[in-house]
């Protein structure tokens, strides 16, 4: 064991001073090469972190969601329906939400107007005439704290309100558009008579219980439809890994011209580098070895470019918010929430990064390989 | 469901496996036809050149599939959010009818692997490879399985829907399940405790057995095994519910999910690899006989015995622990 080790230890010493005297050539794979990484890597660890983002968020959401539809469309919850509810076993608290969404002219945005649950707590509670607003929202408009806004309702009347807080930054990915008033406020504004809600919130304890629930009140009230938080969660690492997957056939073109790359540098042998096979040869080294040697080469290479691309890819991504990839993953709006996305670094994609890069690199200078490591010495070293 | 990164993955892992193996083949063909180390014609030395890409490209491919078969069960894990039902792997390999034969083509195919490699290793090694015909007539019998575990790849990953109710691992490995899985979840946990300490000890037995005295070759092999079999049945029966805690949940592939601390990861990877060393050493017991391989066989299949015997021991020593720290308590003495 102590041999190979040795064995192993000199092959990387030679192949690290054989790769320095050919120092333009192997820049320039290396530098192709973690390009392709880069890439690569900053599309997984973005979806991957946007994805760890929505479940983040939706970890708080209710686990169920019922609302009322009429004619196939959104309506509101009228008097009467949640005590038509009744007791459902297994639902721990059910509370009716009121929740819309208001068209700003002057921004061309739509804000998401809520009124904060009636359960919570007083610090999160806003008095009458006052609002809390998301930061995309504040800067959009130029607010601050203490600032006067009005808005003119769908009735036309005109509603002024005063600024009260600016939600923290941290909560930008959910709060971006948000405008929190009071329920008075809410049900003034968009003359919704007391009584009625936008939709109704449940909370289930236990996970297995959450498809009966949902099946139950289906049968319970017909005009509803549930939502169900493991379908929302569900349907967004779908789409997340569908769009990453998109992402990664449309770059599957710069695999495998990167391949080709990698074949044509491999087997694209300056006359030098075949007299050093052959010198190698001519002092005992076995075709086996010359192999060996070419792929401690291939790896080391591949390492680096691989640690490099990766590092670089996680800068981008965490440190730049992803320039790059931006308009393609994360979609748009007026009112876009700024965020940090949490780095996440995950070994499962690590692997998977690595079958898309390292594999087919070696894949394409396998042959290469093995045609320079067949060289015949005296023919390279009559010619 | 193509469009998932680490399906694309496998699926080109697969996919250039087969096309490489089937590129190979005709190769082999030719070498087993017309291998003659004796003879120096312009044939026998293009063959013998070719050998050495042969045996890159196989070792490649051979390697490949050991981590498939992680990247596979890994994916099978990850993408469990996305059926309704499904808990962790067993349920989207449940997803339709392609994934448990998916999964045991790619575990076939991985012991295949291995065993090859452990014949090149010791052919490369003798001065004369005497190996060659039967590693390449090999060859041409394992290229059915890796691309049988491709074609099963492929229908499993076309088929996907996430549409489908799956079962989750509560149902598939209750002891109520008429299934093979279900009677060993069925299984009391005394005789399987017995049966699973057992074959393990006698396993690691035979190793060193084999290691010491140099005895016994095949016995290894089939005491391999025969663990295998019992530690799968071990696992399901008991050593999942004190894992888990939980007297009913026999799942052998919860144990690979975050919640458990990646647990499963200490028990398979030993476990696989004591396997497959130990079918590694039964592999090269035909050839002892061959001259050029009197001293490399037996080298070999010391080294292999030795790690099957510690594979098996640091498999017992974790599954050992993991009933020790648990809190629940199957057997009242």
């Amino acid at each position: 064991m102590k041999t190979w080790i040795e064995k192993q230890k000199a092959l990387i010493d030679f192949t690290l001073s054989s790769l320095a005297r050919r120092k333009v050539k192997n820049l320039g794979m290396l530098l192709v090469y973690t390009l392709i990484v880069f890439l690569l890597a900053s599309v997984m660890l973005f979806t991957h972190a946007l994805r760890r983002e929505a479940a983040e968020v939706l970890k708080n959401s209710p686990e169920v969601i019922v609302q009322r539809m009429v004619a196939g469309r959104h309506d509101l919850i009228p008097p009467g329906y949640l005590e038509k509810l009744g007791r459902i076993r297994g639902v721990q608290k059910k509370e009716g939400r009121l929740w819309g969404y208001y068209y700003d002219g002057v921004v061309k945005a739509n804000y998401t107007l809520m009124a904060p649950s009636a359960e919570a707590p007083a610090a999160q509670k806003v008095a009458d005439g006052k609002i809390v607003i998301g930061a995309a929202m504040a800067r959009a408009r130029g607010l601050a704290t203490g600032n006067l806004i009005s808005f003119r309702s769908y009735s036309g009347r005109l509603f002024s309100f005063t600024v009260a807080d600016v939600l923290p930054h941290a909560a930008e990915l959910i709060s971006a558009d948000l405008i929190l008033m009071s329920e008075a406020d809410y049900r003034a504004f968009f003359d919704i008579p007391a009584g009625y809600y936008t939709d109704i919130a449940l909370s289930v304890a236990n996970p297995q219980e959450v498809r009966n629930i949902a099946a139950k009140l289906a049968e319970a009230l017909p005009d509803s439809r549930p939502i169900l938080r493991d379908e929302v969660l569900r349907t967004y690492e779908s789409i997340f890994n569908w769009r990453e997957g998109i992402v990664l056939v449309l770059l599957a073109g710069s695999i495998f011209a990167f391949a080709i790359f990698a074949w044509e540098k491999a087997s694209g042998l300056s006359a030098e580098e075949k007299r050093e096979i052959g010198i190698l040869k001519a002092i005992g080294w076995e075709t086996g070895d010359v192999i060996k040697m070419k792929f401690w080469e291939g790896a080391l290479i591949s390492l680096t470019a691989f640690l490099l691309g990766y590092v670089a890819a996680y800068v981008h991504v965490f440190r730049f918010s992803s320039m790059l990839f931006e308009p393609v993953l994360k979609g748009w709006a007026v009112l876009y929430p700024r965020f940090e996305l949490t780095p996440v670094v995950d070994g499962f994609q690590v692997a998977t990064l690595f079958f898309f890069t390292v594999f087919p690199y070696t894949v394409a200078t396998i042959v290469p390989i093995w045609r320079a490591a067949i060289t015949d010495p005296d023919a390279v070293m009559r010619g | 469901m193509l469009f998932q990164p680490a399906i694309i993955a496998l699926l080109l892992a697969s996919a250039v496996s087969v096309a490489m193996l089937a590129a190979a083949s005709p190769f082999a063909w030719e070498l087993i036809r017309h291998w003659d180390i004796s003879s120096g014609s312009e044939r026998q030395l293009r063959l013998e050149r070719r050998t050495y890409l042969m045996s890159t490209l196989l070792t490649f491919v051979f390697a490949t599939q050991l981590v498939a078969l992680l990247l596979f069960v890994f994916n099978a894990d990850k993408m469990a959010v996305m059926f309704v039902g499904a808990m962790c792997a067993v349920g989207t390999l449940n997803a339709n009818a392609f994934g448990f034969p998916a999964l045991i083509a790619q575990i076939v195919v991985f012991f295949l692997a291995a065993a090859w490699l452990v014949l090149n290793q010791a052919d490369s090694r003798a001065y004369d490879y005497p190996l060659v015909r039967v590693k390449y007539s090999l060859l041409l019998g394992i290229l059915p399985f890796v691309a049988l575990a491709f074609g099963l790849q492929l229908e499993y990953f076309l088929h996907l829907k996430a549409d489908v109710i799956t079962s989750c691992c509560g149902s598939l490995f209750s002891g109520d399940a008429k299934t093979l899985s279900g009677d060993a979840a069925a299984m009391p946990p005394r005789p399987a405790l017995a049966l699973f300490y057992g074959t393990l000890a006698a396993a690691i037995g035979a190793a060193i057995l084999h290691a010491r005295k140099l005895r016994g070759g095949y016995l290894v092999a089939a005491s391999s095994a025969l663990a295998f079999v019992a530690a799968l049945i071990g696992i399901l029966s008991f050593v999942s519910l004190y894992v888990y805690e939980h007297p009913h949940h026999h799942c052998p592939f919860c144990l690979l999910k975050p919640e458990y601390d990646y647990q499963g990861y200490w028990l398979y990877l030993p476990l696989f690899a004591a396997t497959a060393a130990g079918l590694g050493v039964g592999a090269v017991q035909p050839f002892a006989r061959i001259a050029s391989l009197g001293a490399i066989v037996p080298d070999i299949a010391r080294r292999l015995s030795w790690i099957a015997a510690t594979g098996f021991a640091i498999f017992a020593a974790v599954a050992t622990f993991m009933i020790l720290q648990s809190n629940l308590i199957l057997l009242e003495n």
